[in-house]
């Protein structure tokens, strides 16, 4: 029932060929400023791996490095099955892409394209100049969408989808990219319960069925604890613990990087449950200092006091 | 790794399609019952890509209506089937006596006929330059002339009417030649500037509009010292379809037949770039040869145009913009479709410009405005709501 294929190779090797990614001394620096620094980690095929850290700790920036949009110094390594490593970065051959599907945390949703279109645009590493999408690219693109709940959507435009809808499509376009690595940034800030389970157990199926290598950036630690199976924790660009999420995700460490008291309880259905507890106390915190501005939570509750006669809110 | 959300997942509200990933070649993967997803999705899919058949049939009518139109109609009337008769008499092995005088046959043939495809050929020449140049910015205002077409090839322009004016020779001929390097001059400089400074589509933006002012000060002095061409100069700004018979189309012809086939070839990767520069590498692009490959494909339709035909302005900026309003964003539909109605749309305003005021042939520039802007403002009214 199949076409005929007309690009046989193109796809089954790609996908599950890297073996390992390698990535050593990452660096990148706009201008001036260091954003991350010297981030060195291994994962292999069919490793989730979830970049955990405060705001601005360089978790975006990690996983753009990774998908070559943004340029870095050290190497990121893609280990292939019996052939020579290609490495990434901005101008590294279009294979890198083929490699990698990168979703970044608010994709652009252009005005006038339909959802189809843009899910489409997902074959563009597999087409050459002057080329264009088959009827199998199209087939590919009808089913992806049926997988993610978002067949009803074909048609429709892609800039008046909701935020969670357009975040399935942006996955939908990384699934249809049939690469080897997904990176997802923040794949489900905008999803409510049912729809993050759906697509964080989606692509924990395709990470098991064609071993993908799969790296997220995560706010949610109980959702990283429960799915990832390494755990980088980025504080001011720079690596700071790395391991298995039970070593990673405790409550000391957590509490001395996000700068909150959190308990941090165990999962009866795997993994652990983290939950902030309070903001912690200045004194208690022997690293923390005024003058530094990164460990500064963005909210601080505890400096509103409310001024005598205001109503209870 | 253990998968605790699998009892979960049948409680998800997902069809029942959503095990086989749609990976790479799981061959006949789909699960039983899958048999009415596929049909819903052939559906979806087939809905989600179809052809503007109806755009593209009404924009082919009025071009084939305007050229049939564009050479019947003029100072001495062609009858409309004389026309066609004397038409099909010219094709290659076709004899039909079409009734036409000698004069009327070499009015046809030497003089509405290359008209009317200089026209068709400036017209979507202008109208494909601002749809790639749009589609390159991601800028909705960008037209053919942004990067300093327009004030480099009038920069040529005036240098030769001044020159041609002071040394006799005849201007008209140096004309075209100086406009047309005088354009690629300016956006030259404004790409090397631009492509030099960063890799931003801003930078090369702003290179243009820095290049566009310097030019156009030039030209402005130039005039302001030869005040005697200024009137010249100026029904040269309005624009006006070129007198040299087929000599302009056979000038024009390949760059919009070549620029044309690249710009069109090119219409998937004009989509992609609709997503940014780092999404689009991402996808596999290299941003900045396909943005450097268009915008030298854009300019060279732009120049061609103008040294032919003087700067008609407004074809290049509105005409993929109501293609857009009617039809939808993707470039695939947007270049080619602006092609055939850009072409139509200057046939029609040169048939105005000719014969709308006796004894005097209007500026075709002040035509397609002064009938495109109203037809642009009721498409705008009508369909919005469309345009995020």
């Amino acid at each position: 029932m199949t076409a005929p294929t007309r690009r046989p190779t193109s796809i089954a090797p790609a996908v599950g060929a890297v073996r390992r990614l390698e990535l050593t001394d990452v660096s990148v620096r706009y201008r001036q400023v260091t954003v991350l620094d010297r981030v060195s980690l291994t994962t292999a095929a069919g490793e989730w791996l979830a970049v955990i850290g405060p705001n601005g700790a360089g978790k975006s920036t990690l996983l753009k490095a990774i998908a070559g949009v943004v340029d870095h110094s050290g190497t990121v390594d893609f280990r292939l099955d019996g052939e020579p490593s290609v490495g990434s970065g901005r101008g590294a051959p279009p294979r890198a892409a083929r490699l990698v599907a990168y979703v970044p945390q608010n994709p652009v949703l252009p005005p006038g394209m339909t959802t189809a279109e843009y899910v489409l645009m997902g074959r563009t590493s597999h087409l050459r100049w002057f080329q264009f999408e088959s009827g199998r690219d199209r087939d590919l693109v009808g089913r992806t969408l049926a997988d993610l709940d978002l067949a009803d959507m074909a048609a429709r435009p892609v800039a008046e989808l909701s935020g969670g809808e357009s975040q399935r499509v942006a996955l939908a376009r990384a699934i249809v990219q049939q690469a080897s690595i997904l990176v997802l940034d923040e794949p489900t800030s905008a999803l409510d319960l049912a729809h993050q389970m759906a697509v964080l157990e989606l692509v924990d199926e395709l990470r098991e069925r064609y071993g993908l290598i799969v790296i997220t950036s995560m706010h949610d630690l109980t959702i990283a604890s429960r799915h990832a199976d390494q755990v980088l924790l980025l504080d001011h660009g720079r690596p700071a613990v790395q391991g298995r999420p039970s070593d990673v995700l405790t409550a000391e460490i957590l509490s001395g990087h996000y700068g909150v008291e959190v308990s941090v309880l165990p999962d009866p259905n795997g993994g652990v449950i983290v939950v902030p507890i309070g903001h912690r106390s200045r004194t208690a915190d022997k690293h923390r200092t005024v003058a530094d501005p990164h460990l500064q939570p963005v909210i601080h509750l505890h400096h509103i006091e409310p001024s005598e006669g205001d109503p209870p809110s | 790794m253990t998968s605790p959300g699998a009892s979960a997942r049948a409680s998800a509200p997902l069809p029942s399609a959503v095990s086989p990933a749609p990976m790479p070649d799981a061959p006949e993967a789909a699960p039983a019952g899958s048999i009415e997803p596929q049909a819903e999705i052939q559906r979806a899919v087939a809905g989600a890509f179809r052809v503007p058949r109806m755009a593209w049939l009404v924009s082919l009518l009025c071009l084939a209506l305007g050229l049939l139109l564009s050479v019947s109609v003029g100072s001495s009337d062609l009858g409309f089937g004389q026309v066609v008769g004397g038409l099909l008499d010219g094709l290659p092995g076709v004899r039909i006596d079409s009734g036409l005088t000698s004069t009327q046959e070499s009015i046809l043939w030497q003089w509405r006929l290359p008209r009317a495809v200089l026209g068709a050929l400036v017209g979507a020449a202008l109208a494909m330059s601002g749809a790639v140049f749009q589609g390159v910015f991601r800028n909705p205002l960008a037209d053919p002339y942004l990067l300093g077409v327009a004030a480099g090839a009038g920069l040529g322009a005036t240098l030769a009417i001044v020159t041609g004016a002071r040394y006799g020779w005849g201007p008209f001929h140096a004309v075209p030649a100086a406009a047309f390097l005088g354009g690629l001059l300016a956006v030259g400089i404004a790409a090397v500037l631009g492509f030099g400074s960063s890799r931003s589509a801003a930078s090369l933006l702003l290179a243009g509009v820095a290049v566009a002012s310097f030019f156009t000060a030039c030209q402005t002095y130039v005039m302001q010292r030869n005040s005697e061409i200024l009137n010249e100069v100026y029904a040269w700004i309005l624009g006006r379809l070129g007198t040299f018979g087929w000599s302009d189309v056979g000038l024009l012809t390949p760059y919009v037949v070549v620029c044309g086939l690249v710009a069109v070839g090119l219409a998937r990767h004009l989509d992609v770039m609709q997503l940014g520069d780092d999404e689009a590498t991402a996808l596999g692009i290299n941003v900045t040869v396909v943005r450097a490959v268009l915008v030298v494909i854009a300019s060279l339709l732009a120049a061609a145009a103008v040294s032919v035909s003087g700067l008609i302005a407004f074809v290049g900026i509105i005409v993929p913009h109501a293609i857009r309003l009617v039809v939808g964003a993707s470039y695939r539909v947007v270049v080619p479709l602006s092609a055939v109605a850009g072409a139509a749309f200057l046939v029609l305003a040169d048939i105005g410009a000719r014969n709308l005021v006796t004894g005097a042939e209007l500026p075709i520039g002040v035509v397609t405005a002064f009938f495109g802007a109203p037809f642009f403002a009721v498409l705008l009214w009508t369909r919005r709501g469309s345009w995020t």
